[in-house]
């Protein structure tokens, strides 16, 4: 007979977990004793936000689950973001809470809180475990479903006495068995079939790919598809990395801050490859303007995506990864849209990307400056805002997984505790977490966590003293009435030092590349303070309703 | 727009119905009837939902549906051979020596059933689909219903179509 406890950790163990994230309290001291002389490595953080943070940007950047811990109450509920976070970008955590003995429940007990009720709509799937013998099968379905099918969060909820109380050890199955969940993989052959043939006949296809090409590991099959054809390949906000930035077909980021070729392209498409998509209205603009005279094709392992926003012509439901596979085995490669790249070409030459050199301190110089500098071996997080989009827009991406941030439900104060996460999977390279002065302020505290255990986050602070998005949106549409969104200046390196973190201001461009080298040179954490433009917009954009190609801060169309 | 009737296969566990519920209020679905008990399989339960909305409307819920780990088989009865019944208790008015013989009548016509006599009062039982009920409602209005009991509609394939597990 084992504890709870011991079941609990020898599970974790049995699914790999090396680490996980989490924060004490009391009906979870059953576990953290167990975990006392366990070899897992727990991360002690400062706000249980932070774990699942943590867990998630771990999740991202090693594509396995990633696991955090929190006790009852207000612990578990300190996750809820975290845990939205996750399910809206489609991160695969689990997240363990304690909970108030089973004899306790529902009685409005100390530090309760129904936190699978809490939590529903928020996981793929979750969990309050009512027995001690359950509990080891429980960890397995949770794995089990947050990293098949559509990766998502699921949340275990475990009482008290379920940790405490006494089982045997059961015999588990090889393979997860659920009746209710069994997520298609392998695409429809004819709809290949007919996708394929598609391309064959298109004088204008482009491909529109996003989270689901990292999130199924398909980008090696991505560009395959992009350069066998010569296709070209727009990115959303979820899909950055999944093709090289400097490839020759990459058009960038599509939607309300991509680049105006990506939008012009889309606009004038005759097919358009939707893979790992959702047409979310940050993309999309005004929806029935998207892609209006393109035949689309539709990739998506989960099928309630499929026509959920936009009719389809051509649904595949299955691994993105899967479907390509089995599209490359079908393409004839002859097929080749000169005169489409050609028209491509000219919107790039004529609407590029600009960055401002007047001797003021501009964030898109920073974002290239890292980029150079890094030469995409490094992993970067970003928190939200202009800050996001810069690091999105200048940022030259090399490989998948190098480029984490809070899409979906667009959460500032992710991307610190989401860096510390993405260390322990990638300790071989740098890992930069681009802030913003206002988000880097919302889980400030983990300053503390990177400090005590010497994780090497180095933190580029892009700081206009503005919650500089919302700022940017007043400016354009509320009248330059910048009505609670001005920061007081605050000194983010004596903050630093505070916790025991080196760091240093920056106010000239030719300070940004020496700070960025010393931060690369420290061993431990590091926090740049770059006082950049006040009012820097983030251009070009699409005004919400609008149609994507009707962007304004662009250039004039050529 | 037209009303469909949902067949839910699901685990028969806690909470099962709230995730079922809780996933049509948040993605804003109308739910104008429902039905839940349990079926053949001890180990599962089968909730019928009446669900108002176009086509593109009525695929969202069922995929919605779906993807709830505890549901296990999602179908539209609506498009099949089925039969449908909702079934109602009706409380209405009847003073001795005024009405309650025409009430009779009534209910005979409907086959509704007379399950409980009282000094003031009788109890109406009736069993069909939802228009049959409604009609017998209203012919009772000018009586006086008292009050009124209805259960949610549920609905089963004619012949050798069924609603079941895959295995
Ligand atoms: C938790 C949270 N609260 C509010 C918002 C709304 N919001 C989006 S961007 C933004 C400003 C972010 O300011 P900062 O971190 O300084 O970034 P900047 O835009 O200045 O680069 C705000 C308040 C949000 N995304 N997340
Ligand atoms: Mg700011």
């Amino acid at each position: 007979m084992k504890t709870g406890a011991k079941i609990l950790v020898e599970s974790l163990q049995r699914e790999g977990v090396e680490i996980l994230f989490g924060y004490p309290g009391g009906v979870v001291l059953p576990i953290y004793d167990e975990l006392y002389e366990s070899p897992l490595k727990h991360i002690l953080v400062r706000h249980e936000q932070a774990a699942a943070h943590a867990a998630d940007g771990y999740a991202r950047a090693s594509g396995r689950v990633g696991v955090c811990l929190a006790t009852s109450g207000p612990g578990a509920c300190n996750l809820v973001t975290g845990i939205a976070t996750a399910y809206m970008d489609s991160a695969p955590i689990v997240a363990l809470t304690g909970q108030v003995p089973t004899s306790l429940l529902g009685n409005d007990a100390f530090q309760e809180s129904d936190i699978t009720g809490i939590t529903m709509p928020i996981t793929k799937h979750n969990y309050l475990v009512k027995s001690t013998a359950d509990l080891s099968r429980v960890i397995q379905e949770a794995f089990y479903i947050a990293g098949t099918g559509r990766p998502g969060p699921v949340l275990v909820d475990i009482p008290k006495d379920v940790s405490t109380g006494l089982a045997k050890d059961i015999p588990l199955p090889e393979k997860v068995t659920l009746r209710g969940y069994n997520p298609t993989y392998k695409g429809h052959k004819r709809q290949i079939d007919k996708a394929v043939e598609l391309i064959g006949h298109a004088e204008r296809p482009l491909i529109y790919a996003g989270g689901g090409v990292i999130s199924s590991n398909a980008s090696a099959e991505l560009i395959q598809l992009a350069t066998s054809c010569g296709i070209p390949v727009t990115t959303t906000l979820m899909g950055i990395g999944c093709i090289p930035c400097d490839h020759p077909l990459n058009l960038g980021m599509l939607g309300m801050h991509g680049t105006e070729y990506a939008n012009f392209a889309v606009t004038e498409s005759d097919l358009l490859l939707a893979i790992g998509v959702r047409f979310d209205d940050r993309v999309t603009g005004k929806i029935d303007t998207f892609a209006p005279h393109a035949k689309i094709v539709h990739i998506d392992i989960d099928p309630a995506e499929i026509g959920k926003n936009k009719r389809v012509d051509i649904p595949i439901v299955g691994d993105v990864k899967a479907v390509l596979q089995d599209m490359l085995a079908s393409l004839k490669k002859s097929t080749m849209y000169e005169p489409w790249l050609k028209k491509i070409r000219h919107w790039r030459q004529h609407h590029p990307l600009r960055i401002k050199d007047d001797g003021r301190l501009h964030p898109q110089q920073i974002v290239r400056a890292l980029s150079d500098l890094v030469k995409g071996e490094a992993v970067i997080v970003s928190e939200v805002g202009q800050n996001q989009m810069w690091t999105a827009q200048y940022f030259c991406f090399h490989h998948p997984r190098s480029w984490i941030t809070s899409g979906g439900l667009g959460t500032m104060g992710y991307g610190f505790p989401a860096a510390m996460g993405a260390h322990f999977a990638r300790p071989d390279v740098p890992v930069f977490d681009i802030a913003g002065d206002g988000s880097i302020q919302m889980n400030i505290q983990e300053m503390s966590t990177v400090s005590a255990n010497k994780i090497p986050v180095k933190v580029a602070i892009l700081n206009n003293m503005y919650l500089g998005m919302v700022r940017q949106w007043q400016e354009l549409f509320f009248d330059r009435r910048y009505s609670y969104t001005e920061l007081p200046s605050v000194d983010f390196v004596k903050i630093a030092n505070a916790y025991g973190i080196e760091g240093m201001r920056v106010e000239s461009p030719d300070e940004v590349l020496p700070a960025l080298k010393a931060s690369l040179d420290c061993d431990g954490p590091f926090v740049m303070d770059f006082r950049i433009e006040r009012e820097e917009n983030v251009f070009p954009m699409v005004p919400t309703g609008a149609a994507i190609n009707e962007m304004i801060g662009g250039h004039p169309r050529s | 727009m037209k009303p469909h009737t949902l067949s839910v296969l699901v685990e028969n566990r806690p909470g099962v119905l709230s995730r079922v519920t809780g996933l049509f209020s948040r993605r804003g679905f109308n739910i104008e009837s429902l039905a839940v008990g349990t079926c053949e399989e001890p180990d599962m339960s089968r909730i019928t939902i009446v669900v108002i909305g176009d086509d593109a409307k009525i695929e969202q819920v069922m995929k919605q549906l779906h993807k709830l780990i505890d549901v296990i088989k999602v179908s539209d009865l609506t498009e099949n051979e089925r039969v449908e019944r909702e079934l109602a208790l009706i409380k209405v008015n009847a003073e001795p020596g005024t009405s309650r013989a025409e009430i009779m009548q009534i209910a005979s016509i409907f086959r509704a059933q007379i399950i409980d006599v009282g000094s003031k009062s009788v109890i109406l039982q009736v069993i069909g689909d939802t228009q049959k009920i409604d009609a017998l409602e209203k012919l009772l209005r000018q009586y006086g219903v008292k009050e009124l009991v209805r259960t949610g509609r549920i609905g089963i394939l004619r012949g050798t179509k069924m609603v079941k597990s895959e295995k």
